[in-house]
């Protein structure tokens, strides 16, 4: 792999993180406890779909033989999306889609934040524009985590049991495989051992003040950076593709 | 939160060009940060506002509707209390 495929490989990854949680979250869209929830949400999944369509539309220039951020999120099969196994998780009850959200999005800050110091311009005012997003995402989804772990005997058990859960898909966010190695190297992308340790810190901490014990060392889960996903995939794809695939080329 | 509203909060927003925080409506909140987060997501998601008050609704002392007669009624016939036999020089904006 050249320097130029990786980089057009990291963005992709980087968009189908983001599209993947956006649809995510959008299958939760009408159904908020609260009204105000109920927006906060719809706001958080449409940055995620923003972002992934600023990934997307930069990657299809890289590539530069006509594919943009429609063909890269509608005609790709499963094989080709190479999301995290931790977005793809179904949304589940309110502590699932919390917890899934700080662990998620903590990673995703710091790697945000060390992309603004890449050597790709285009990339790093992308990440530039998105971390903002991504502050405020951790703010909503700490405060929850904080506010159901500290909360009543069965917001505890609940959110506890999410963690516990999801736990075993955050390994390979935090493992660098070649590309994220390729793309350090070559455009002094983020070091994942040193984000790994913020990481750590970090969810510690708000686990922590969440009075929610931190999971012991387990087995994790991997293959999401690679194409092989969970069962629960397909389903989400299925359902995003399905107007492009039915009527292929339709807008408005 | 199953048998209990979350209390309600009303938000005031200082707008971009505002001298000053203006009445936009009420969130419910829990708390009173998840109050102004809700107030965020509600309120400025066109881009209105650059600062962000909440105040519990039930903090709130308000005048009696009753009493408006005795309240207001007196002011409505002392003409010269408004600064409209003055002329205003020109270039004055905030007035």
């Amino acid at each position: 792999m050249n320097k130029e495929e990786a980089l057009i490989s990291y963005v992709l990854r980087l968009g189908d993180n983001a599209l993947v949680l956006g649809q995510r979250l959008i299958e939760i869209v009408a159904n908020g406890p609260e009204l105000e929830e109920e927006l906060a949400n719809a706001n958080i999944a449409l940055d995620y779909l923003g972002q992934a369509r600023m990934f997307y539309s930069y990657a299809g220039e890289l590539e530069g033989n006509g594919r943009g951020e429609d063909d890269f999120a509608f005609l790709r099969d499963e094989h080709e999306f190479k999301n995290f196994l931790l977005v793809e998780q179904p949304n589940g009850n309110f502590a699932d889609t919390i917890a899934r959200q700080v662990l998620f999005d903590v990673f995703y800050r710091l790697q945000l934040e060390a992309l603004i110091l890449c050597s790709d311009e285009r990339l790093a005012e992308i990440a530039a524009k998105s971390v903002k997003e991504i502050r405020y995402h951790l703010r909503h989804s700490k405060q929850w985590l904080i506010r159901l772990g500290d909360g009543t005997e069965e917001s505890y058990q609940r959110i506890t049991k999410s963690v516990q859960e999801f736990w075993r898909y955050t390994g390979e966010m935090l493992s660098g495989d070649e590309l994220d190695i390729a793309v350090k190297k070559e455009w002094n992308g983020p070091d994942l051992k040193l984000l790994k340790d913020e990481w750590q810190k970090e969810v510690a901490l708000v686990l922590n003040e969440a009075t929610i014990s931190l999971p012991e060392e387990q087995w994790m889960a991997d293959g999401g950076k690679q194409g092989h996903h969970t069962e629960h995939f397909g389903y989400v794809i299925a359902e995003m593709q399905h107007m492009q695939r039915a009527y292929p080329g339709a807008s408005w | 939160m199953a048998d209990k509203n979350w209390p309600l909060y009303e938000v005031f927003i200082r707008s971009r060009s505002g001298l000053s925080h203006k009445h936009a409506g009420s969130v419910h909140a829990a708390d009173d940060q998840m109050a102004i987060d809700h107030a965020r997501d509600v309120y400025t998601r066109r881009n209105e506002g650059v600062s962000i008050w909440v105040v519990k609704s039930s903090e709130i002392i308000a005048s009696d509707p009753a009493e408006s007669s005795a309240l207001f009624e007196p002011a409505a016939d002392k003409i010269y209390r408004h600064p409209t036999f003055y002329e205003i020089p020109d270039g004055v904006e905030n007035l």
